[in-house]
């Protein structure tokens, strides 16, 4: 069996035995010894990742595989993982883990729940490693469904409308995104009988200019949904707050990179020429999405409406920074798309935590929590400090590479987006510590009964997990964007 | 004429012995023991559809009046499955009519009979046979359709029937006129020889066209399809939706690409628009739909449009889908009804706002109905995923992507609509939910037969592949 075949085989066989499993404990158990395996073999795949570019394979993609599913169609169940991919897939599992334990005390149906998130985080671990467009297809739906069970059912607030919203706006973008792809299909290759949905088979075609221009909006927008793109971002903030904790952390911490992902690897690598020519457009989309999320953020009351608006900007910085097209700046984003990912999971989970305890999630009627959950309030600081940047976490990193290589551009347009994008740290900072000031510091509020006690041992575990890899990246950013780089180079070559 | 060959008809003949053989057994039991016949009947068409799947010789018979291929062979053991699964949810809606039915031999040899004009209809070689087919297909499911007397609706909805299937048939009747007149023939192989695309012939095809497209219900000659769904008996129902329209859907494309393929301009232009009111409209009126049998109807008036996208395209691999969608159609459908019909049976209620809470108390059915409604809706990894995605595949290498993309729009649509229900069964909270059901050997049976089909045909590559070896494009 392949290696990355373990990636899907894991977590279904996660769901599998969930199924036969009887009680709470066991599913909890079950689902977390799952989650935690595949973490430590997503840790194993780096290794061996790692060690096959040593060897000296210099091929895009490591542990290629195929499997020929319909000869009609001359589709292929393809799977490869490169350094992009492979640094996502650690992400996903990192998420899934940690949202496995935050979700330790789920009262509400737990056995559905945990298939649902399973299945879920199964999708997206095959969106990953698929190189091909009908696969990824496949799996990219399969992660978004679960999630209308998952926020219907154990959501909170406008969960019914939120769920729904969230689901037929991506399962629309979906629509456009599969137009798009069936475009490339046909454009694959000039003889119809051998027209493929292998990324690398339609990367090494001539799509004409015409065609591209018809299909890089269809492509782009499809997945950019997915990445909170302005104006269609929409689904984001109500769909994050009424989220339960572990989905908005999945969500806001792995979904969304789907769609940054998709709109890197087919978009902009497949359709290069289009990509070029209209990136001006989706640049000012953006630009608009980081200004405008950033103050999004600051009008918000509730905890989980500031972040998903912060999230909204974040993303907004993913796809910003790869429509700039060269390698600083799209290290960056990838770079933006890790670090994102584990800062907002930070973030989601300890909201979570948080409201368990005091029972509310709206900033006028905390404050002082530094004083009775100092663990988790060191926590939320950390996490703040990450989100808007500070030297040594993975934030700096990644907003760094963006900025510097998006200035890199010395025309007019794309030093004015930049200067306007860069104004968003600060913005960032204006929220972030202003939460950080009436929510951890200040006077406890009195007239609420806030049930005391810190975090509990595997809330601990996963803070701590999280706060690791962000630490990790900030403080030895150069192996992974080493790493990246290389795989980021046969898309920079295409774009240029 | 050879035995030989005289079993190139082995389908129907079987079919013919079976319901001959249920009615003999029906009259050998005395009337307080006559549910003894459905295990009977099951059975018995169990081996009839195990049959449809041995060896087979294809060929003409009758000078040309009756035909088989491999694909219409294909469609047949579709159709005898499909078939088969209304046997074994029909038992229960059967049983609970004991006192008023007064036999249940009829109700089995009836729609046998019609299945037997399905079938005949699909392997027709002139219009003689076409037209004999679709009468023996149409008129003994009106009977059906009114089988529960005691219903008022019921019998409405049989009297809709019988008067909308004589006018679709008189206009297919003055189409098949036109083109004896202009051709001299009334048979395929003829009237496709001398098809000259004048204005008359034009004309009769578009008549012909109508009268299938009363059978496929496409918009605009779906009018009866709502009615005549809710008021029939819940089986009689999904026979109507799939059984029915699968067959029509089929004999609809041999006939374009066999018959009428010189003038393939016109009838794809005509289709074109077709397809697009009727995915537009079945939706829209889907989402406004309380009474499940209506919202049923009316998304399979949807998903007939979608069927179309792959007729347009003309081509091998257009008609493979067409003919794998209809099979995944046949498990999907089927799903959603059994659900329904059981329902329907234990406790009266057919609305969507009476499956508030059913999660709570029926878990598995609800989940089954969730599975059905996803295949239905084309979402993966359920069988009805790969359907429509072939479907989209084969109309986008015709470079029909305006259409797609209405298509895919209408997905979402539908979507919307068949989530209502799933958040109904599984988010929704009810003081009064139905109550839990406890469902006899025969429903449990259909249920698992459909969702087997659902979770798994997708996964079989080589089914897809056998199919579109088998199928053929506009000569």
């Amino acid at each position: 069996m392949n290696i990355l075949l373990w990636l899907i085989f894991i977590p279904l066989s996660t769901v599998a035995v969930l199924i036969f499993c009887k009680d709470r404990r066991q599913y909890r158990v079950t689902s977390a010894f799952g989650m935690g395996l595949q973490l430590l073999f997503s840790a194993y795949l780096v290794f061996r990742y790692t060690e096959e570019r040593n060897a000296g394979n210099a091929e895009p993609m490591a542990f290629m595989y195929s499997y020929r599913w319909f000869d009609a169609f001359n589709i292929s169940f393809m799977t490869g993982i490169d350094a992009i991919s492979l640094s996502l897939v650690v992400l996903t599992s990192i998420v899934a883990f940690t949202g496995i334990l935050v979700s330790w005390r789920m009262e509400k149906l737990p056995k559905e729940f945990f298939i649902s998130l399973i299945t879920l985080a199964m999708g997206v671990f095959g969106f990953f490693i698929t190189i091909d467009l009908f696969t990824m297809f496949l799996f990219y739906e399969l992660a978004v469904i679960p999630m209308y069970l998952l926020i219907g059912i154990w959501g909170s607030g406008r969960k019914e409308y939120s769920a729904m919203k969230l689901t037929l706006m991506l399962m629309g973008a979906s629509a456009l995104l599969l137009v798009g792809i069936l475009g490339l299909y046909v454009y694959s290759s000039p003889d119809v009988n051998i027209l493929s949905f292998s990324i690398y088979d339609i990367a090494s075609a001539d799509i004409p200019l015409e065609a591209q221009r018809f299909f890089f909006p269809l492509v782009f927008v499809g997945f950019g949904v997915l990445g909170a793109l302005f104006p269609l971002h929409t689904w984001s903030p109500d769909g994050h707050s009424s989220a339960p904790t572990a989905v908005s952390m999945l969500h806001a911490g792995v979904l969304m990179k789907m769609g940054g992902y998709g709109c890197l690897r087919v978009a902009m690598f497949l359709l290069p020429e289009a990509a070029k020519e209209m990136a001006w457009f989706f640049i000012i989309l953006t630009t608009i999405s980081i200004v405008y999320g950033a103050f999004g953020a600051i009008v918000q009351k509730d905890l989980k409406y500031i972040n998903a608006y912060s999230s909204v900007s974040h993303c907004g910085l993913v796809l910003f920074a790869m429509l700039m097209m060269n390698q600083t700046a799209v290290n960056g984003s990838v770079l933006q798309m890790i670090s994102h990912g584990l800062m907002t999971a930070l973030f989601f989970a300890l909201i979570g935590m948080i409201y368990e305890r005091t029972h509310t999630r709206d900033i006028r009627f905390m404050g002082g929590l530094m004083k009775i959950m100092p663990f988790l309030g060191v926590c939320y600081m950390i996490a703040g400090f990450a989100s808007l940047g500070l030297p040594g976490l993975s934030g700096f990193v990644a907003e760094m590479n963006v900025f510097v290589g998006a200035f890199m551009h010395t025309d007019k347009f794309h030093r004015t987006a930049t200067i306007i994008a860069v104004a968003s740290i600060v913005i960032t900072a204006v929220y972030i510590l202003r939460v950080v000031g009436t929510l951890l510091l200040g006077p406890l509020r009195d007239g609420h009964e806030f049930e005391t006690g810190d975090a509990r041992w595997y809330e601990r575990w996963a803070n701590i997990l999280l706060i690791a890899s962000i630490a990790a990246i900030g403080i030895a950013p150069l192996w992974l964007s080493d790493a990246l780089i290389r795989s980021i180079q046969p898309i920079i070559q295409k774009l240029q | 004429m050879t035995l030989d060959q005289f079993l190139i008809m082995r389908h129907e003949l079987l079919i013919i012995i079976a319901a001959v053989l249920i009615v003999i057994v029906e009259l050998m039991n005395s009337d307080e023991h006559k549910e003894r016949v459905i295990p009977f009947a099951v059975m018995v068409f169990l081996a009839v559809t195990v049959a449809g799947f041995l060896p087979i010789d294809t060929g003409i018979l009758f000078g040309g009046m009756y035909r088989t291929d491999e694909i219409t062979i294909m469609m047949k053991n579709a159709l005898n499955i499909g078939v088969f699964i209304i046997f074994l949810q029909s038992a229960a809606w059967l049983k609970k009519h004991k006192g008023t039915f007064r036999s249940y031999g009829a109700f089995y040899f009836i729609m046998l009979a019609s299945l037997t004009g399905m079938q005949y209809l699909i392997s027709s070689g002139d219009f003689l046979m076409f037209f004999i087919g679709t009468e023996l297909a149409t008129i003994p499911i009106a009977a059906l359709v009114a089988m529960e007397k005691a219903r008022e609706r019921s019998g409405e909805a049989g009297v809709k029937l019988i008067l909308s299937a004589a006018l679709s048939s008189g206009i297919t009747l003055f189409g098949i006129s036109l083109l004896y007149g202009s051709s001299g023939s009334i048979f395929f192989s003829d009237i496709a020889r001398s098809f000259a695309a004048d204005d008359l012939q034009i004309l009769a095809l578009l008549f012909v066209f109508a009268g299938i497209a009363f059978k496929i219900s496409i918009v605009p000659f779906h009018l009866w399809t709502a009615d005549v769904y809710e008021g029939a008996p819940v089986s009689v129902t999904s026979y109507l939706s799939v059984i029915s329209k699968g067959a029509a859907v089929f004999i609809l494309v041999f006939l374009l690409y066999k018959v009428f393929y010189t003038v393939p301009g016109i009838w794809m232009n005509v289709l074109y628009a077709v397809s697009v009111l009727t995915m537009t409209i079945g939706n829209l009126f889907a989402i406004r739909q309380q009474n499940l049998k209506r919202f049923l109807a009316f998304s399979s008036i949807a998903q007939a449009g979608f069927v179309l996208l792959g007729i347009i395209c003309g081509t091998q691999l257009g008609f493979a889908s067409v003919v794998y969608f209809l099979l995944i159609y046949v498990f999907s459908q089927l799903g959603a009804f059994g659900v329904v019909a059981a329902i329907s049976n234990a406790s009266g209620k057919e609305n969507i706002d009476d499956y508030n809470g059913l999660y709570r108390t029926n878990p598995k059915m609800s989940l089954v109905m969730m599975l059905s409604l996803f295949s239905l809706a084309g979402i993966p990894p359920v069988a009805g995923f790969f359907a429509k995605f072939f479907l989209f595949i084969a109309a986008a290498r015709e470079g029909y992507y305006i259409l797609l993309l209405i298509a895919v729009a209408n997905v979402t649509v539908s979507l919307y609509y068949y989530l209502l229900v799933v958040k109904a069964m599984f988010i929704n909270e009810s003081d009064d939910p139905i109550a839990k059901i406890e469902n006899d050997f025969y429903t449990k049976a259909g249920l698992a037969v459909c969702t087997a089909g659902i979770l798994a045909i997708g996964f079989f590559g080589t089914l897809f592949d056998y199919i579109n070896s088998i199928s053929y494009g506009v000569k």
